[in-house]
């Protein structure tokens, strides 16, 4: 006779939630983007070939209305600011990360949110930054910034975060 | 005096003979049942000493897998007049009857001294007076238990409802933990009722919609392992994983075998586009199954293979189609008012269970192959990802409470969108897959 249970490998069953993950989105780091500190690099936000100063003074996301991929005004805006500083600062790559807010199935997000992350990538290359410094990522809707179930959260959680990081081509 | 087949776990459910009897003890699924059949199912009489807890144990996971489908309801051993003391004793079916139970379940346990249990049973018609099909025995190591519980409660249900059962079989669904804006995701896999939970990855990468093989054996899922979402196949017996699809500057998601389990379809982002392909799993050849400005994502083989559904938003939301496997021209199957995801084709081939969003609620539904026929089983703030029970009787589904503490858990309702229940599980989860019957 077959025996009726299989032996299962129990992957590091005991490992303690939060304390196992080194990447920056462990607990408390707020969401994506918004850990480049991680990178060791981030410097002064007065210095401007700093991370710290793309993400906080030219700005390191855009946002996007319910179920749309294309850049608002304001979004343009600040991707020509992306743009400028990625030409100025040469020494850095970009991962775009796009997002979405919990309104949608899972894979329908995901795919959400690959559309978001191009039409960012894809804008930045037509502002004059070379595509082989850049990169795309979808983290559909599993990395929320804002965590509540309204539509101020929702908004900020319809994003593209530039996340820069030493590094010349990706 | 009754005949005892024994059978090995380890048959197939489909060498059982042929049901002895169709009398008045039935129950039709289809016709939407309100009222339960009362069934008695008494401590399973014990043959030695070893066998005292399971003797009770099993009795009580049989009792709890009929009493879950909403069809059963169990009378309580305090309301009954009678006690089985000898599994070869005559029944004195008057006991029974005072009482209203319809069914009657007795059974008898024995451990050997290797530590191999042996149950027997049988199922007894109240009001005919008679056995409904033949005793049965299994026989499985002690360890077991459980899977022995459940094999006699699908004999009980096939027997009552003429339709296969679905106790005895797994989940594997993704085990959430932390806050909400960095939740921990592992894969996991229990029975499924919420026994015998294990984890099958750690907590270092987001993993997503876990999907067994049509044996059981296998699962594909999407990892974040590389920073990027791809999907990977996963050995359940040994956890040996592989990614499947590594091609720079794209994303893989939304995998799941065709019914041979040696093609994976799945969705393929790149430059913001999202298609479907195919992969074969022994060559790695990737054919294109779709071409399209539009998202094309969550796909679903019909149970013969021959055609594939999946959402796409090239009507300007996101709505169910129907191809060829091999892909070309996409029939659309959804109408009605809201956005449609996520369809999975029932094993039956007769429904497609789907996630409909509409008017800010979330909606797990049916409809029949051609989109006719739409029924919505539940409502919430959001249900999503719906899988079948292996006889297509029953959806499991994610359902995520809503807010800063909002979790997932699993939850599961019958086709006809009554029995709603929580699935038992010690922490948040979501993604559930539904096995296959166990072999």
């Amino acid at each position: 006779m077959t025996p009726i249970s299989k032996t299962l490998l129990v992957v590091a069953a005991l490992a303690v939630a939060g304390c196992s993950n080194p990447d920056r989105f462990g607990a408390g780091s707020g969401g994506a983007g918004a850990g480049a500190g991680a990178y060791g690099m981030d410097g002064s936000a007065s210095d401007p070939r700093s991370v710290a100063y793309f993400n906080q003074t030219v700005g390191d996301r855009v946002l996007f209305e319910v179920d749309q991929s294309s850049l608002t005004a304001t979004a343009r805006a600040t991707l020509e600011a992306q743009a400028r500083w990625m030409i100025d600062n040469t020494e850095y790559s970009a991962t775009i990360e796009g997002h979405a807010d919990e309104q949608g199935t899972r894979e329908y997000n995901l795919a959400l949110g690959a559309r978001r992350a191009n039409a960012v990538q894809e804008y930045l290359v037509s502002r004059g930054v070379s595509p082989n410094r850049l990169r795309t990522v979808s983290y559909g809707k599993e990395r929320p910034i804002e965590i509540c179930s309204e539509e101020s959260c929702y908004a900020q959680n319809r994003r593209a975060v530039t996340v820069v990081a030493a590094g010349a081509g990706v | 005096m009754l005949r005892i087949l024994t059978l090995a776990l380890a048959m197939a459910l489909g060498t059982l003979p042929a049901l002895a009897q169709t009398g008045p003890l039935r129950i039709e699924i289809d016709e939407g049942v309100i009222e339960p059949l009362p069934f008695a199912i008494p401590d399973f009489v014990a043959e030695n000493a070893a066998a005292a807890d399971y003797a009770q144990n099993i009795a009580r996971v049989v009792a709890s897998d009929l009493a879950g489908t909403g069809l059963f309801r169990e009378i309580p051993a305090e309301a009954h007049l009678a006690t089985v003391t000898s599994f070869d004793s005559p029944v004195q079916y008057s006991d029974w009857k005072a009482i209203n139970a319809q069914a009657l379940i007795t059974g008898a346990v024995s451990v050997d001294g290797n530590g191999r249990l042996n149950v027997k049973f049988r199922l007894l018609d109240v009001y005919s007076e008679a056995p409904l099909g033949d005793g049965l025995q299994f026989g499985g190591p002690a360890g077991s238990w459980r899977r022995v519980a459940h094999k006699v409660a699908d004999q009980v249900y096939a027997r009552i409802t003429g339709e296969g059962g679905y106790f005895d079989s797994r989940l594997v669904f993704v085990s959430e933990a932390g806050p909400k804006n960095a939740r921990q995701k592992r894969l996991a896999i229990m029975d499924y009722d919420g026994a015998n939970a294990q984890f099958l990855t750690d907590a270092s990468s987001i993993v997503l919609a876990p999907r067994f093989s049509p044996t059981g054996d296998r699962v594909l899922y999407t990892s974040y392992e590389t920073g990027f979402p791809r999907i990977y196949l996963l050995d359940v017996a040994t956890a040996a994983r592989r990614a499947l699809d590594e091609q720079p500057g794209t994303m893989t998601f939304a995998p799941r075998f065709a019914p041979d389990g040696r093609r994976v379809v799945f969705s393929l982002s790149q430059g913001g586009n999202t298609d479907l392909f195919e992969l074969d799993l022994a060559s790695g050849r990737r054919t294109r199954l779709t071409s399209a400005p539009s998202i094309e994502t969550a796909p679903s083989f019909s149970p013969d293979g021959s055609q594939i559904v999946f959402e796409s938003d090239r009507s300007g939301t996101p709505q169910l189609y129907i191809m060829a496997a091999n892909g070309g021209e996409a029939q659309r199957i959804s109408f009605g008012q809201g956005r449609y995801g996520t369809p999975v084709w029932s094993p039956r081939g007769d429904y497609i269970a789907f996630t409909k969003q509409s008017q800010g609620r979330f909606h797990i539904g049916v409809m029949r192959t051609d989109g006719s026929e739409e029924r919505l089983l539940t409502a919430s703030f959001l249900d999503e990802g719906p899988t079948w029970s292996p006889n297509g009787r029953v959806i499991m589904f994610t359902r995520e409470t809503s807010g800063a503490q909002g979790a997932p858990a699993l939850y599961s309702v019958d086709i006809t969108g009554r029995n709603l229940r929580r699935v038992p599980f010690d922490g948040s989860a979501s993604d559930p897959a539904w096995s296959p019957l166990l072999p």
